[in-house]
């Protein structure tokens, strides 16, 4: 076994040093009664050219953007990804290493968090950024927690045009915690509705969380959202999950935010059938000590050189246990390096740049979709780079349809939104060519692709 | 004896914004094909402040600079107690940048993504025989999330009976995520004392109809079996309770003993752990959750199942506790730890717990005697020791430090809470004896240097990129991010 | 390390200096020493109730949190807000700079629980 280096003559070495006959006395305090008398049963081990032969067979019976035309989004989104960033995290110091929890010699993982932090910040117009979470919705169930933490109450109003996925994550992070989660309508124009908030918002209620955008590609009032919540005493919990809109959006600190969770896959990260994707979280300063998560600090060292640390770890498991602001542990490490590598490429041009070809590139989908016969334009507030669309066919039929002429059009809407049943929602990003645009709109109505 | 250490240029690197200048560009995009589109201005944003320009050169120097100044797996020994840093083998990473596997969109309807559905599902059937657990969940991302999906298992379980138990035992030998969880299921906390392994009087004189579970870790954090886990496991569900198993030392078991056949009813895995893949610099890894019969009903929406010769996602579970994470967990992990059992086989996960727990009871017998080992019991994967007695005013801190100027990963450090000073060594069986051997002298020589020059360690490492840094003040004084004009 | 006489002790390691019916509270010289550099102090409001024996704030070091108790009953009257910008005062001076609350107390019979100073240093010979 080539990862393993023990020759036999160096197995009974050991085990002479170690003062037993052979391997099984090692495992005299495993009683025999719970001892596996048989042989595990899996497939026989692979030579590594049988591996990647499985391997390939397997992968070749996915659909991906490079056998079909993609328009999926809905959480994840097929963006540009530089050829540097895969050969930078390929490094073995970078993805080889744990936690930096020898900061002499994880200087590397600890600054470029200590830029991912300030990069999260700079993007959200937040005052601070923690190593990163899991992925979007665990990120928003962890700041929904932290609303609840901040302000003791126990009401969370959650907009209808989040994420369903998101909503349920939350809902499972809360299941017995006591909180009444409580559901926001939305309005026609694709945005959480204001009415519905101010009837449900009240001196109880912890948090209102909305998406911006939101499910449906529409970017929220958020100041507004702040305004109201706050009258309330309220926290504004912002959920990004598509940060490229941030290239253009103003900031959710701008807007007056309290906490900004989300998604940073469309920041460098493969679809990868969703995940590791990576969570990011920001907040105000005055609520750095209530915030999950791992932080890194600058600080010095003995010679008064610059250097970074993992810090403020009174708040966490290992340290506070049961009293710990979440139970996360390592945070995303790799996935956080990748978006890390991916905004400074970009930088402040890049990320701009894409951003409006996005909006651009949508725009023009929606202007093509308009005039098409059998489809329309459900909502009509403004949007990013997705938006959802109503067939007279049946949505699932119309999809179904479209996959065997090569594309994946949309997601379907009806299994989250019984009101959306002939709905589908369509995303359009940097990487759709205006001929693949074209041939979506001429396929939809039934012409050739 | 080798002293290797990192003696290559240490080149200095500023930090991003610090390189950046106006105009400069590290990327490059199609031309826009279509015409522009403006949002209304009320929504717009002025340029992010403070974001970098850097260009292309800047970037790949930048970061190859600093992943110089990092330590991991491939630059040496890495005996991170409890956190089984083994080899990360490197076809693995190929297969998880296929094409095929890497680019798929999670939305992408199941008939078109047959072959990673069939991945997941034979991984499912794969840890369900390593664990002897009935049904598998690979959605969790990480092994506190794993804990999460256990424990809100075990309560939804619980709660399905009428029964309204309010505390969960775990015993103080656990990891920190352990309480933490119970906390974020609901449960209040009782923490139980251990004399190395649980006895049984112990479990007894705690378990009353109040509680919902015990969390214990077998392995435990002391690298010893739990040689009363059955007894155990059969008074804790005649008094109506359930077992949850922290299952980040499996890489002492696989092939050996099964959780599952031990009366455990749920464990997570870390596939970073057990299943080599590699640790991310903290994470991404994958936390799966293995159940019982009779507690699969309530395990996250949705496993991948098996029809004929097709591979779809189980219908809606009306009794799941409902998603851990927004789309199907770290697939790209999952592809990994596949690759992994597939190279290894049955036999090959045997013969690396094997092989691992020959390892750590070999640094055992090279190093007792040396450093006071606390606990007398054989050891299995990992073997802990303590700085009591160590001379010259010298503590496991500075035995860890002084490991880093001999150029190795110093173990886990104060951990478990049980020992005071502990020193938490975990070889993992892709270590050769010659490197064990390498290891140990050092040991020995620094136990030597504690008695003759403690200076020597105290004043580690002198060869790393930076000595020690102060704690106290970035813990005073927070600077968490970097500011054009502070 | 140093016990002055005049003040009065609890078990879990905090002092109490009485004027009158205020109680002057800190934590002990043994207490800073065991926790370390102290990095962070978290203080209850003026006016807050407090309950003798349940936890008022938090000390934190680096690796270490742990929660402050009231030796007495009775309403925060004063704190010491140096502390919040300044905590390591708690190392350099725990029985004057370093004074974290003044308790108003609902009851001066409270103090008859608390340790004198050779009590206090038995139980800490017992620990260490």
């Amino acid at each position: 076994m080539r990862y393993i280096p023990h020759t036999a003559g160096d197995v009974s070495e050991m085990l002479e040093r170690i003062g037993v006959k052979n391997l099984e006395e090692l495992f005299v305090e495993v009683p025999d009664s719970v001892r596996l008398k048989r042989p595990l049963d899996l497939p026989e081990p692979l030579s590594e050219t049988e591996l990647l032969s499985e391997l390939k067979s397997l992968a070749v019976k996915n659909a991906t953007p490079g056998t079909h035309k993609c328009f999926l989004g809905g959480g994840a989104y097929h963006h540009f990804i530089p050829t540097v960033i895969d050969l930078l995290v390929s490094r073995g110091e970078f993805y080889t290493a744990y936690t930096p929890y020898q900061p002499e010699i994880s200087q590397g993982t600890l600054q470029a968090i200590f830029e991912f932090q300030t990069m999260i910040c700079q993007l959200t117009g937040m005052e601070v950024a923690n190593a990163s979470m899991y992925d979007g919705a665990s990120a928003c169930a962890e700041a929904v927690l932290m609303a609840v933490r901040l302000t003791r109450r126990k009401r969370v109003l959650l907009s209808r045009a989040l994420n369903p996925r998101y909503r349920e994550v939350v809902a499972t992070y809360c299941s017995y915690l006591g909180l009444e989660l409580v559901e926001v309508a939305v309005a026609a124009d694709g945005r959480t509705d204001l009415g519905d908030l101010a009837a449900k918002l009240d001196a109880t209620t912890a948090a209102v969380v909305a998406g911006y955008p939101n499910y449906f590609g529409v970017i929220e009032d958020v100041a507004t959202l702040v305004e109201r919540a706050h009258a309330a005493g309220a926290k504004l919990v912002t959920v990004v999950s598509e940060p490229v809109a941030l290239g253009v959006l103003k900031s959710p600190g701008e807007l007056g935010a309290d906490i900004v969770a989300g998604e940073g896959q469309s920041l460098g990260l493969p679809l990868a059938y969703g995940g590791p994707y990576v969570g990011f979280f920001a907040v105000r300063q005055k609520d750095l000590r209530a915030m999950p998560g791992r932080l890194v600090g600058e600080t010095t060292d003995l010679d008064g050189q610059r250097g970074f640390v993992l810090t403020l770890s009174t708040r966490e498991q290992h340290i506070r246990r049961e009293k710990a602001t979440s139970n996360i542990c390592s945070n995303q490490g790799l996935c956080a390096l990748v978006t890390t590598i991916f905004m400074s490429l970009l930088g402040k041009q890049g990320l701009r740049e894409m951003a409006e070809q996005n909006l651009a590139k949508a725009a023009y989908a929606r202007q093509q979709l308009s005039g098409a016969k059998g489809f329309s334009l459900v909502f009509d507030g403004p949007m990013f780079n997705e938006f959802v669309v109503r067939s007279e066919a049946p949505a699932a039929e119309v999809l179904r349809r479209l996959e065997a002429e090569g594309f994946l059009a949309g997601i379907p809407l009806g299994g989250d939104y019984p009101e959306l049943a002939d709905c589908f929602l369509v995303c359009v990003t940097e990487q759709n060519r205006r001929e693949e645009i074209d041939a979506l709109v001429t396929a939809l109505q039934g012409g050739a692709a | 004896m080798t002293i290797l250490g990192t003696s290559g240029l240490v080149l200095n690197e500023k930090l991003l914004f610090e390189h950046s200048k106006p105009g400069r560009k590290g990327y490059s995009l199609p031309k826009l094909d279509v015409p522009a589109a403006k949002l209304p201005a009320e929504l717009c944003r002025e340029e992010i402040n403070g974001f970098p320009e850097l260009s292309e050169v800047d970037v790949v120097r930048h970061f190859t600079r600093l992943s110089t100044w990092n330590y991991g797996v491939d630059s040496g020994f890495y005996p991170l107690g409890s956190c089984t840093m083994k080899y990360n083998p490197k076809v693995n990473e190929a297969a998880a940048r296929l094409p095929g596997l890497a680019n798929v969109h999670p939305a992408t309807p199941p008939h078109l993504a047959q072959g990673i559905l069939e991945l997941m599902y034979r991984l499912q059937v794969a840890l369900a025989e390593v664990s002897g657990f009935a049904k598998v969940t690979l959605q969790p991302a990480a092994g506190a999330q794993g804990e999460l999906t256990g424990m809100l298992v075990i309560r939804a379980w619980h709660e399905a009976r009428g029964s309204k138990r309010s505390k969960v035992l775990i015993p103080d030998t656990a990891h920190g995520t352990n309480p933490a969880t119970a906390t974020l299921a609901g449960y209040d906390v009782v923490p139980i004392a251990s004399q190395g392994v649980l006895t049984l009087e112990e479990v007894e004189a705690h378990m009353d109809d109040d509680v919902a579970a015990l969390m214990v870790t077998n392995p435990n954090t002391l690298g010893l079996f739990e040689t009363n886990i059955e007894a155990i496991c059969k008074l804790v569900h005649e008094r109506g309770g359930m077992v949850y198993c922290d299952g980040a030392n499996l890489n002492a078991l696989m092939g050996i003993a099964r959780p599952g056949d031990m009366g455990i009813d749920v464990m997570h895995f870390n596939l970073h752990k057990t299943f080599s893949t590699p640790h991310g610099g903290g994470g991404p890894g994958a936390g799966p959750v293995g159940v019982t019969e009779q507690l699969s009903p309530y395990l996250p929406a949705a496993g991948v199942e098996r029809d004929g010769d097709r591979y779809r996602f189980e219908p809606e579970k009306t009794d799941s506790i409902g998603r851990l994470m927004t789309f199907h967990g770290n697939v790209g992990i999952m592809v990994r730890a596949f690759a992994y059992a597939r190279t290894l086989g049955g036999s090959g996960l045997k013969h690396a717990s094997q092989m691992a727990v020959l390892n750590a009871n070999y640094v055992r017998a090279r190093l007792e005697g040396v450093y006071d080992l606390p606990y007398k019991r054989r050891s299995l994967h990992e073997v802990i020791f303590s700085d009591k007695d160590l001379p010259g005013g010298c503590h496991t801190l500075d035995v860890a430090k002084r490991l880093i100027d001999y150029g190795y990963h110093p173990p886990t450090i104060y951990f478990p809470l049980v020992v005071k000073g502990a020193i938490m060594i975990e070889p993992t069986e892709t270590e050769s004896q010659d490197v064990l051997d390498e290891f140990c002298d050092a040991m020995i020589a620094i136990a030597g240097e504690a008695r003759d020059n403690p200076d020597l360690l105290h004043q580690a490492p002198v060869r790393s990129r930076v000595r020690r840094l102060d704690e106290t003040t970035a813990a005073r004084k927070p600077k968490l991010r970097w500011e054009a004009n502070p | 390390m140093e016990f002055p006489e005049e003040l009065k002790y609890t078990e879990e390691h905090e002092w109490v200096m009485v004027e009158e019916d205020l109680a002057v509270v800190g934590i002990t010289d043994f207490a800073q020493d065991a926790l370390g550099d102290v990095v962070f102090v978290e203080l209850p409001e003026v006016g807050t109730v407090v309950e003798a024996g349940k936890a008022f704030g938090v000390v934190e070091s680096v690796k270490a949190v742990s929660d402050i108790y009231a030796p007495v009953s009775g309403t925060i009257e004063e704190i010491n807000d140096d502390l919040v910008d300044a905590p390591e005062i708690i190392n350099t001076s725990p029985y004057e700079d370093g004074w974290m609350i003044k308790i108003r107390m609902a009851d001066a019979a409270d103090v008859d629980d608390l340790m004198d100073v050779e009590a206090y240093q038995a139980l800490i010979a017992e620990e260490s």
